[in-house]
């Protein structure tokens, strides 16, 4: 059964955080514990706060209510400076090293060993970073650039400079995503010897093997809200996938049955050099096909490069038989295409626009009538979509910033369901 | 229709001009006169003509800071073809073309090579108001017709609201329907906020601020032949430093510098307070140095003023939770 998080011997420990982004409520209720040697997972679909969470963790917000303590005292983080002073270290998905500066460089930025005359001691700097790496275990070239280092390779220097910092709480916001299976392995084994020598660490994933594999503890959020903490043993995927989503998964996606018709998209040899090469694909009606590979294979560039939004230097997309010119968006989206991006935020939605003018923001023309679009017309289409999704939303008229992220995900859908013809 | 979020700089410009109004015909000596009114309106028409596709710019991201100078060209041009026996009938388009052709020229570079606008117009800025030198040197063209020159100043008749005026005013309301009820309009503040976000959504960013700067461009031709014919006289240095006043009345109409905010009817507002507010001045005998403070605080109000409400607006939404104790655990 869930346990309280407020057990004595935790190192780190938050508790009853909130945190908005004005009407946006990221985090109501977001807590926990983590203690000295133990590997904790903390796992929710996107927007259950998870990151929210670890920005508070990390220093980059405040919260504005709820306590964080360390050793049991409470702490308050002015910056990422200060968290980091504390023994915090947040390693990301994607690392962001210098590529031009070595290794041991990068890993005793701004601090770098000094001499006399306030030069830098560069075979101290070095020796330094390979004891780092002798006690991590892993084979890196201190003197080489980081330029060309494997998305891998760049998490464990990220590594070698929180150990460097006598960091004592590390996270690591989905490390894995872009890792193949040997890296993984590897990873694990750094993170396991990190565990063995009395650190915290808290891992988030999307991946179940992954967490009972490694963590000795997992806490589940939805919803901005802390739902359970509990020992790993303790726990199923099925009980976990549950308390994640709030009801039983199998009613989300009944099974349908259908028979696929004619390929309707063919994709054939698209290559667009350096990024991807000779991509060719089918998708018939009916059918629903993944893309799969790791995080860096090209999968949202050859799918960004049908839709339009980048070019490509040969091969060709047709949609039902016709050919669509390169690098035109709007005439993919003619010919019956949709693109629901990967990026809510950045390609998605225009954050500052109305919940209506984003919803219909894809079909300003078939709104207007005699060129003139009126505030009526996208009102009222608007609405239609928003219910049809259940999007829960104060007032149309609001800035689309203002809903929560699942329902900002909606909207992104309905602006594109809407455009499509066999709906 | 009145939403909180936008339209409450608008009002507060709007109620400026109000009482700016109020005053000066109180306090000074022929404000309240129809002939001021007149000059006034004349000296708006091309600021407020410049600043109707500036608004569109602006609210894209963009900056079109050559518009001045293409006026001066413009002029220069005029001032040659008249010489060389053009009748204007005939110059008037072949001067709007030539305004576009000089858009384009923006716009390329801008859009084309992807070069950031300010920098872009920066550079014909400079470019422009030095052919309008090579094109017509020191001299002045001064001999249109008095038929000309005066049908564009004279009133419609029956009012005090000259021709120009009444062409400007129509334009506004033009580019008022295409920025606030069109599917352009939209566009526009949807790629001044996102622009990857528009990208996606089967906007097509680069050929809408191409076409855009072109537009400024033959506006700014436009202004360059009411310009030429109101003061009866083309000239190399013609409207030399207008661009500034142009993007003052729009900054001070509460468009953000930043793109994806304000709306035409505030412009129009930002325009007619900074004109009356520099002629009240004027005719209040005020010197021209401080008259050109006046200017420049007025920008920096306006750039600032915005921002600073929004800062302070989430500075207090940050204040807030903090001094109430911590609640539950």
């Amino acid at each position: 059964m869930p346990e309280r998080p407020e057990h004595p011997a935790a190192l780190l420990a938050l508790s009853g955080v909130r945190k908005s982004f004005g009407a946006v409520q990221a985090l109501v209720d977001g807590r926990l514990e983590l203690r000295a040697g133990e590997v904790h997972a903390l796992v929710g679909e996107n927007g259950a706060g998870k990151s929210t969470l670890v920005k508070v963790l990390a220093g980059v917000h405040a919260p504005d209510e709820g306590v964080v303590a360390l050793d049991g005292e409470p702490v308050f983080f002015g910056g990422p400076a200060d968290a980091r002073a504390a023994g915090i270290a947040v390693i990301y998905q994607e690392p962001t090293l210098f590529p031009d500066l070595s290794v041991a460089e990068n890993i005793f930025m701004g601090r770098q060993p000094l001499r006399s005359l306030r030069r830098i001691d560069s075979a101290a700097m070095r020796e330094r970073t390979s004891e780092l790496f002798a006690r991590l275990g892993v084979r890196l070239d201190p003197d080489r650039p980081a330029r060309g280092l494997s998305i891998a390779d760049q998490q464990l220097v990220e590594i070698a400079k929180a150990i460097s910092f006598d960091a004592r709480v590390l996270v690591m916001d989905e490390p894995t995503a872009a890792l193949s299976g040997v890296e993984v392995e590897r990873l694990f084994a750094v993170v396991r010897s990190l565990r063995e020598a009395g650190a915290a660490v808290l891992f988030i994933s999307h991946r179940f093997d992954e967490v009972f594999a490694l963590c000795q503890r997992v806490t589940v959020m939805r919803d901005g809200r802390w739902v359970s903490t509990d020992p790993t043993e303790d726990l199923t995927v099925g009980l976990v996938v549950r308390r994640m989503v709030g009801r039983e998964v199998s009613q989300l996606f009944p099974k349908q049955e259908t028979t696929a018709g004619d390929a309707v998209l063919r994709v054939r040899d698209l290559t667009r050099v350096g990024v991807f090469e000779k991509v060719s694909f089918d998708v018939r009606a009916g059918e629903i096909v993944a893309l799969a590979g790791l995080v860096g294979a090209g999968r949202s560039e050859v799918v960004r490069a049908v839709f339009g939004v980048d070019r490509y230097d040969s091969g060709e997309v047709a949609v039902a038989g016709e050919r669509l010119p390169r690098g035109r968006p709007s005439a993919a989206m003619a010919a019956g295409v949709a693109l629901v991006p990967e990026d809510r935020r950045q390609q998605g939605l225009v954050m500052e626009l109305s919940i209506e003018r984003n919803a219909t923001l894809t079909r300003r023309w078939s709104l207007s009538r005699l060129g003139l679009l009126g505030p009526r017309a996208e009102r009222e289409d608007a609405h239609t979509w928003t219910g049809r999704l259940r999007v829960k939303a104060g007032h149309l008229a609001d800035p689309v910033s203002t809903l929560s992220g699942g329902n900002q995900q909606k909207v992104v859908l309905a602006k594109w369901l809407s455009t499509t013809r066999r709906c | 229709m009145v939403r909180k979020r936008l339209g409450s700089w608008d009002v507060l410009v709007i109620v400026v001009l109000a009482v700016v109004v109020v005053v000066s015909s109180a306090a000074v000596e022929g404000f309240a006169s129809s002939r001021f009114w007149g000059f006034l309106l004349l000296d708006v028409i091309p600021i407020a003509l410049i600043a109707l596709p500036m608004t569109l710019v602006i609210i894209t991201g963009e900056i079109d800071l050559s518009v001045a100078s293409v006026l001066g060209l413009s002029s220069a041009v005029m001032g040659q073809l008249w010489t060389a026996g053009v009748p204007l009938p005939l110059i008037l388009p072949l001067i709007l073309v030539f305004g576009m052709v000089l858009g384009a020229v923006n716009g390329l570079f801008v859009t084309g090579f992807g070069l950031p606008s300010l920098a872009v117009t920066i550079g014909t800025l400079a470019l422009y108001r030095g052919l309008a030198y090579v094109v017509l040197g020191d001299k002045a063209v001064a001999d249109f017709p008095p038929t000309w020159t005066g049908n564009m100043i004279e009133a419609l008749p029956g009012t005090t609201v000259p021709w120009m005026a009444a062409t400007v005013a129509g334009l506004a309301i033009v580019f008022g329907i295409v920025l606030h009820a069109t599917p352009v309009g939209r566009a526009l503040y949807a790629m001044g906020n996102n622009e990857q976000a528009a990208t996606f959504s089967g906007i097509s960013v680069a050929r809408t601020k191409f076409w855009l700067f072109v537009l400024t461009a033959t506006v700014a031709a436009l202004a360059g032949f009411f310009w030429t014919m109101r003061y009866a006289s083309a000239r190399a240095d013609n409207g030399a430093g207008l661009e500034l006043s142009v993007v003052a009345a729009v900054l001070l109409g509460g468009v953000s510098i930043f793109g994806g905010r304000g709306s035409l009817l505030g412009v129009i507002a930002g325009v007619l307070l900074l004109i009356t507010l520099r002629n009240a001045l004027q005719l209040a005998d005020v010197p021209a140095d401080t008259l050109t403070i006046v200017t420049g605080t007025l920008l920096i109000i306006s750039v600032v003023g915005p921002n600073s409400a929004a800062m302070l607006r989430s500075r207090l939404r940050r204040r807030r939770p903090a001094t109430t104790p911590a609640a539950g655990g």
